[in-house]
């Protein structure tokens, strides 16, 4: 029997109701009293010197309030990057300054050069149309490989190539090479994770305001983590303290790591506010947004299998060249390589790896995470490179996987991390059963029967979530902690107020995090309200992104909640005359152990608030209590994906027929919403796989810069799916043994879609081992001619 | 700046609007109606699906004062006249057809434009209807099975989650 309410149980999402009825409050609905508005002036070149800026016919025009060049932003910070990596030699990655508006020179489409503050957008695009820059084409540097070459144009004069880092990581590598050399089979594989955009609905918006009387300036921002907004900007940026510093994050239109990083319009919309002492307010049009939100994936790599005679795998070695494009997006360095790296042994027990990461700036947006960060670049290799492999040595690839899944738990991997728990035989059995393999012939022949090819591609993943151990991460170099916090306020009535630092950007916290205080509680759901998205009101947080809500800033709210228990249980144990080791919770009442005594919820938070029949002696008033937490471990969400695809052999074109997804994510909340996350998950997997494609032309024009050229994945261009997350393995180090589930279906969908394209290809007799991403009917129409 | 009249979700307007204001800038800035959403400039996204005359529009394609003296329905004027969520609102949530949102004004005014015209469709039917209204958030899962729940049918026969 489902539960129907507290931890299990799939309650209706309280958050609905205002989206339902557009009283949602996101960025831009929020208008600010005398605000001013900014459009931004964008270089059109991926690279060039700004010879000159003349904005004085501009300035005249009406409405134009002023209008900002890369000098006023002279002697004030950059935006900083969050993570520096060591490369190979022990050296640091290269960090080019990346400043708020250009410095001299423009190093992508959409760079922003000046912006035009005026009294409506309206005005402030006129007279941006009236601003001269003179701009001298340079080469341009897009390829990643050419960009390493000798002679190729440098995207930073001051460094001495384009190379970031070049970072090698796992066993070592000389005895991979020896593993590779006994081999008695090798499988090679050189295929490329292409760029994407994230594209969220809601473009990024940013309002700035500044109050002279206290001294404090306000962001109103489209974030995820509105508290590393404040740090990074107020701290690196803008020398602002906290303290005269709030960011707020109101409901925000999905995210999917776009709205991690802190960016130019945040910095700038901040400090025009000071300078003109008004509000300024920036809103993103799509076309914006494609040229300057963070981009992602965008990786090249060469990846060789090593196995023994009985198809043991031995050894794995990979070689990835991951663009960074022009400057270092906030996390950025750590997504080809610690989100990546060390999740490369996926769910087998290959006793050697090694990884080798070139990381390279290159004229184009920069690129950074994007829903799974690393995670789908590493599963999408390893998920290929087994389903060559199995083709290779004409076994089942289900069976070669299974052959080789980690079945012992905990797991030290050879590239750094442990597995906690998992069962992958669990989920491939799951699988094997919701997605009906057993059916898949029938299923061929009737698709052939009416002339199409049909194939099916399954594949693992494993992922790496709820990041992430401080102290690990420092050392791995990470510039900050990756906590959480929250507060549980208990109001005089027994309502509650939960302060989280998570931010909910469509994963339904709102509804979630209640059921669990409820849960422990025994009082009603709706008794708890979460607050969220609003440095003022939340004393600290990181955010929400890695999946890691529930994971960290849920166990948090736990801890915080364990202490509410503890000193409510002093105050019902005075009031009751009992002792305190004598006193239980349940159902909303407090109980004296062997006696019929009880008082209720409500009556001990009253007298926390009305303390006159109370321990004042022993405990404060008041029911407060904050927690921060630090999770001791990544947390291993893992599965098993099928799909099945139809192929038709005139056009190419690929259409998805089914979808199944087995996931273990540990114990679950609330099983409506991580479906939902799921679903989501695999839509945008699957848009990877044979739909969307981020492409530059030679000179850096960016060719897929609006949806009439980039193509997200609409309704009719997927199935319903089958998703089933009855694994359960709880984590073992978090209190709620949750582990997450927000990436997973973005990383375990593209491998199943190809492997399934392939399979079909070769159910024709073609003799095709790979096709890239996207698989549009164009490439797959080409590879079948052969 | 001419002054554009209209009635929206029953109630007579006006406000000023220039020539180049779409009735979507009109909406949302001239009205305070942000429910209607801005998600693309090339008129692909649907998030600004309103009802113009009864019929489903996309209100970033069309003029403010294209609309003059028309009847306009936003996502604001959908729920029951209790302030109750109406059939469809209601189906979304039931089976949470949404999350962040974004997408969701424009997707609840399709929706009731595609069961006036086609009261019972088909999976096929909705998806198709929906070709002109993106979300990056559900893989339309919920999305589709909301609808087919709006229009009383058994979801639990047609889709396996
Ligand atoms: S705003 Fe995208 S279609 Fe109107
Ligand atoms: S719910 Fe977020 S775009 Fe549809």
């Amino acid at each position: 029997m489902p539960k129907d309410h507290g931890i299990g149980a799939s309650s209706k999402r309280r958050e609905d109701v205002r989206f339902l009825t557009g009283a949602g409050q996101y960025t831009d609905d929020i208008n600010v009293q005398g605000q001013t508005y900014v459009h931004f002036i964008r270089s059109d070149v991926a690279h060039g010197r700004i010879n000159g800026i003349n904005t004085s016919a501009a300035e005249a025009m009406p409405g134009v309030i002023r209008i900002f060049t890369g000098a006023d932003f002279e002697g004030i910070g950059g935006l900083p990057c969050g993570w520096q990596v060591t490369d190979r030699h022990g050296e640091p990655m290269k960090e080019p300054a990346h400043p708020v508006l250009a410095q001299g020179k423009v190093r992508h489409v959409g760079d922003p050069i000046a912006a035009v503050v005026a009294e409506s957008y309206a005005k402030a695009r006129d007279a941006a149309e009236a601003v001269e820059v003179d701009i001298e084409e340079l080469p341009a540097a897009i390829d990643m490989k050419a960009a390493l070459e000798g002679n190729a144009p440098k995207v930073h004069d001051d460094l001495a190539d384009n190379l970031c880092y070049d970072w090698a990581f796992g066993s070592d590598a000389a005895e991979v090479d020896a593993a590779f050399s006994n081999a008695a089979h090798v499988t090679t594989l050189e295929l490329v994770n292409q760029r994407l955009v994230a594209n969220p609905m809601e473009p990024r918006v940013a309002v700035g305001d500044f109050s002279r009387a206290t001294d404090e300036s306000t962001l109103y921002t489209t974030s995820q983590n509105p508290h590393v907004i404040r740090l990074l900007m107020g701290a690196f940026v803008l020398g602002i303290p906290e303290h005269k510093l709030r960011v707020v994050a109101p409901d925000v239109g999905g995210g999917f790591g776009s709205k991690i990083f802190h960016y130019a319009e945040e910095a700038f919309c901040t400090f025009a506010a000071r300078q003109i002492n008004r509000p300024v307010k920036w809103t993103a049009s799509r076309s914006e947004a494609f040229l300057s939100d963070a981009q992602g994936r965008d990786h090249v790599t060469k990846i060789e299998l090593a196995l023994d005679a009985d198809n043991n795998f031995t050894a794995l070695r990979t070689e990835t060249y991951a663009n960074m494009g022009a400057y270092l997006s906030t996390f950025a360095p750590s997504v080809p390589t610690w989100l990546h790296g060390t999740l490369m042994a996926g769910n087998y027990k290959t006793p050697l790896i090694h990884v080798n990461v070139k990381a390279v700036f290159t004229n184009t947006v920069p690129v950074d995470a994007y829903r799974g960060a690393g995670r789908p670049e590493a599963t999408y290799q390893l998920e290929r490179v087994i389903d060559k492999a199995a083709r290779e040595r004409g076994v089942d690839p289900i069976a070669l996987r299974r052959q080789n899944f980690v079945t012992e738990f905990p797991y030290a991997t050879p590239v750094a991390v442990e597995y906690d728990t998992g069962d992958y035989v669990a989920t491939m059995d799951k699988l094997e059963e919701i997605a009906d393999i057993a059916g898949f012939e029938a299923r061929r022949k009737e698709s052939e029967a009416r002339g199409k090819l049909r194939g099916l591609g399954v594949n693992c993943y494993i992922e790496a979530c709820g990041i992430a151990p401080s102290n690990l991460v420092g050392q791995l170099g990470a510039r900050a902690g990756l906590y959480d916090a929250a507060t549980v306020r208990v109001n005089a009535t027994g309502t509650i107020s939960v302060m989280v630092g998570a931010h909910s950007h469509g994963q339904g916290h709102e509804t979630a995090f209640p059921q669990v205080v409820a849960e422990m509680l025994g009082i009603d759901e709706s008794m708890i309200d979460i607050v969220h998205g609003d440095s003022s009101k939340i004393p600290f947080g990181m955010g929400t992104y890695g999946s890691r809500s529930i994971a960290v800033c849920g166990s948090a709210m736990v801890r915080a909640t364990e202490k509410i228990i503890a000193k409510a249980k002093k105050i019902a144990a005075h009031l009751m005359e009992a002792s305190e080791a004598d006193i239980g919770i349940k159902d909303g009442q407090f109980t004296v152990a062997g006696t019929d005594k009880s008082v209720a919820w409500g009556d001990v938070t009253l007298a926390a608030y009305v303390p006159h029949n109370y321990p004042l002696e022993e405990i404060e008033p008041g029911l407060e209590e904050t927690a921060f937490y630090d999770p001791s471990n990544f947390t291993y969400p893992a599965g098993a994906y099928a799909c099945e695809v139809e192929v038709d052999p005139d056009t190419g074109k690929v259409t998805v027929e089914r979808f199944a997804a087995a996931d273990d994510f540990g114990n679950i909340i609330n099983p409506m919403i991580v479906d939902g996350q799921v679903h989501g998950g695999i839509g945008q997997g699957i848009g990877q796989a044979l739909m969307e494609n981020c492409a530059y032309d030679e000179n850096g024009q960016l060719i897929s810069a609006s949806y009439m050229d980039y193509a997200m994945p609409r309704a009719d261009d997927v199935p319903f799916y089958t998703v089933d997350h009855s694994c359960q393995t709880p984590c073992t180090h978090n209190p709620l043994g949750v582990k997450g589930c927000g990436e997973a279906g973005a990383i375990g969908s593209p491998p199943a879609v190809i492997n399934a394209v392939v399979d079909a290809l070769q159910s024709a007799g073609h003799n095709v081992t790979h096709i890239d991403m996207p698989a549009s009917p164009q490439r797959v129409w080409a590879a079948m001619q052969g | 700046m001419t002054t554009v009249s209209m009635t929206v979700n029953g109630k007579p307007v006006s406000a000023e609007a220039e020539g180049r204001t779409l009735l979507v800038e009109f909406l949302r800035d001239g009205l305070h109606l942000t429910g209607t959403h801005v998600g693309c400039d090339t008129s692909q996204c649907g998030a600004c699906v309103v009802h113009v005359n009864g019929e489903a529009v996309k209100a970033c394609t069309m003029f403010a004062q294209e609309a003059e003296g028309a009847e306009v329905t936003t996502i604001e004027g959908m729920a029951n006249a209790d302030g109750s969520l109406n059939v469809i609102q209601q189906a979304f949530q039931d089976h949470h057809g949404l999350q962040c949102g974004f997408c969701t004004p424009g997707m609840v005014m399709s929706a009731a434009a595609l069961l006036k015209e086609n009261p019972k469709p088909s999976e096929a039917e909705i998806r198709d209807y929906l070709e002109g209204n993106i979300c990056r958030c559900t893989g339309y899962h919920n999305i589709v099975k909301a609808i087919l729940a709006a229009s009383g049918q058994d979801v639990g026969a047609i889709a396996a989650e």
